[in-house]
């Protein structure tokens, strides 16, 4: 297991040194000067000048791209060229509201996908198994945007059940401890804020959660069709467990393998779904952000950011390989 | 030959669905073709008088503007239409730019082996460690937000997936006796891959790519929605629902049948994606 760890560890070196030469590169692929992309158009000569002899730009690229990654080393990530802050605490305000929005949403996603997958496979040919699969595959083929619009129309604009966009309405406040708004109006014991932190995440949620849904209940179905095939499930049923044990126990824990794996696989169409989620329904994230840095050409933003995201990306896939491997022994060995 | 084609055929027709799937493409590009012929209106003239006029069948509605007009008073039937014009073309244009370097990558990977197959399959993970969109979104605030921008974008973000499904195809056939016959018999290189070995990768490849393409009109409506792909005026989906956000309110069919007929097209290519993997790769269904 160490040396699978050591080997799968080596190969995330490359991947790291391709992104920063990506994200480096970013302002000097860009037309006109780098130091006016990072500053801004608006920015005065004396600034320019100055960015200039600070990132060695009369230098060679390859003292440019050492200077750059000093920097970061040193957690320096630059300041956003629009709001003058620095990139990082920006970052961490933010992150937590991306953060909250994905998990709601792959929790959703879960219950509802795998449950809507069993019942297809177990009443396979009926009604449900129809519906079900009708459903998922619309929901794959559904454009997450407009399905949050139609979501803020009927349930929104329409019923009033909902608020329409925002993550926290006006009257409330919350205390910052983790960003997540559902935990930390929970450990201040504010109730009435929690309540609405829910209310505002329910629509968001459903949108981004609909294509992973879609993704895991078809999954899930056929997965379960498979393991319900087997001779242990006939063996489990002969020896006269319930029908909730050999779904469960016998069935869904031996089904499990290709489920854990998608949903392993789909953080990065998450990722996508909550830019267009953010952007409808003004959920002030990572997302949302990122795609207002690039209106701005906000470079030190762009670059930053999607630094930080590729890491997470490269550190999470990394998580899942190993509990892959941890869980599936055939992988650790080849 | 036609033999092949009329087997083709039969096995595709046993998948109601995927005949579903073809038969709304079909429909898609006769719409996009005669798009002028279907049109009442073109897609831009504006007419201020008739400002956010709600469909027909609404009592305020007004007999020439089927689906109704948006805020500069265009005619929205005659903007989904043309829409799709555009649609199709990024999708073509996003597949064929994928397509096309990921063909090279892969079967030169795979052909040549040791070294190059190394580099290229590194440069091949790098790309694929990074969220699709957000190199999508990286490409364009370099070339700045354009239509032109976002297709390029989602044609270089496609590459790793046809790399890597070519080069394995092409390491399954390369040492199969009909290739080793053609070398032996003197064939260069380049005729190996390209006249030998390519066509008989085809049949993996056609299903991406006909997945592919719904990808790429729903990430190309993805990235106009954001406001980094076509602009206003164009009538493009994704920009017309970026631009309906703010009527949601007051004209809330203007939401309605841009994100329809982008779901349309999506779910028509993967159904027919579907159909097709079923008769050229069943194997590829299986996992």
């Amino acid at each position: 297991m160490f040396s699978y760890i050591l080997k799968r560890l080596l190969w995330t070196i490359p991947s790291l040194f391709g992104i920063t030469i990506l994200v480096f590169s970013m302002v000097h692929l860009a037309p006109g000067d780098p130091a006016i992309a990072i500053l801004g158009d608006k920015a005065n000569k004396q600034s320019v000048m100055e960015l200039r002899a600070q990132l060695g730009l009369n230098k060679p690229l390859y003292v440019q791209y050492y200077i750059y990654m000093k920097n970061i080393a040193h957690g320096d990530f630059g300041r956003s060229a629009n709001s003058n802050e620095k990139v990082m605490s920006e970052f961490k305000d933010r992150f937590p509201a991306t953060a909250e929005l994905a998990i709601v949403a792959m929790i959703f996603a879960i219950i509802l996908g795998m449950g809507a997958g069993i019942l297809s496979a177990i009443k396979r040919y009926s009604i449900f198994d129809y519906a079900g699969m009708v459903t998922a595959l619309a929901g794959v083929s559904m454009p997450v945007f407009w399905l949050g619009l139609v979501l803020i129309y009927f349930f929104s604009v329409k019923l009033g059940w909902l608020p329409v966009s925002g993550r926290l309405g006006y009257e409330f406040d919350i205390e910052h401890i983790t960003g997540f708004y559902l935990i930390d109006s929970l450990l201040t014991d504010n109730i009435p804020a929690f309540w609405d932190a829910l209310k505002h995440l329910i629509l968001p949620a459903i949108a981004l959660g609909t294509i992973p849904m879609a993704i895991i209940a078809r999954m899930t179905r056929s997965s379960m069709i498979e393991v319900m095939k087997e001779e242990y499930i006939k063996t489990a049923r002969a020896k006269g467990c319930s029908r909730f044990q050999v779904i469960f126990i016998h069935g869904l824990r031996n089904a499990m393998m290709p489920i854990i794996t998608i949903i392993g696989l789909m953080l990065g169409s998450l990722f996508a779904g909550a830019v267009l989620t953010e952007t409808t329904f003004s959920w002030p994230g990572i997302g949302k952000w990122l795609v207002q840095a690039v209106y701005q050409r906000d470079f030190p933003v762009i670059q930053s950011t999607t630094l930080i995201i590729a890491v997470i990306f490269i550190i999470v896939n990394f998580v899942v390989d190993l509990l892959y491997a941890f869980i599936n022994p055939k992988i650790r060995l080849s | 030959m036609i033999e092949q084609i009329l087997e083709f055929i039969k096995q595709y027709k046993k998948n109601k669905s995927a005949v579903v799937g073809f038969i709304i493409v079909v429909m898609l590009l006769l719409t996009a073709i005669f798009a002028p012929l279907i049109a009442p209106y073109l897609p831009d003239n504006q007419d201020l008088a008739n400002r956010l006029i709600p469909p027909i069948w609404d009592v305020k509605g007004v007999s020439g503007h089927i689906l109704g007009t948006d805020d500069f008073g265009r005619d929205l039937f005659s903007r989904v239409i043309f829409g799709s014009r555009i649609s199709l073309m990024v999708g073509a244009i996003s597949v064929g730019i994928s397509l096309s370097f990921g063909l090279l990558m892969g079967i030169f990977a795979a052909y040549f082996g040791k070294k190059t197959d190394l580099i290229i399959m590194r440069i091949v993970d790098i790309m694929l460690a990074i969220p699709a969109i957000l190199l999508a979104i990286v490409i364009v605030s370099i070339l700045g937000p354009s239509l032109f921008s976002a297709m390029t974008a989602i044609g270089i973000v496609g590459i790793p997936v046809y790399a890597r499904i070519v080069r394995s195809s092409v390491l399954a056939e390369r040492e199969k006796e009909y290739v080793v016959a053609s070398r032996i018999n003197g064939s260069s290189n380049l005729r190996l891959m390209f006249k030998v070995i390519l066509p008989n990768c085809a049949s993996p490849i056609i299903v991406q790519a006909t997945m592919g393409f719904a990808s790429a009109v729903l990430e190309a409506a993805g990235l106009s929605f954001l406001g980094l792909g076509a602009q206003p005026p164009t009538p493009e989906w994704g920009s017309m629902l970026s631009n309906s956000l703010e009527f949601i309110t007051t004209a809330p069919w203007m939401i309605f049948y841009p994100g329809l007929a982008i779901f349309l097209t999506v779910l028509s290519f993967n159904l027919m994606g579907d159909g097709l993997m079923d008769v050229l790769d069943p194997k590829l269904k299986d996992k």
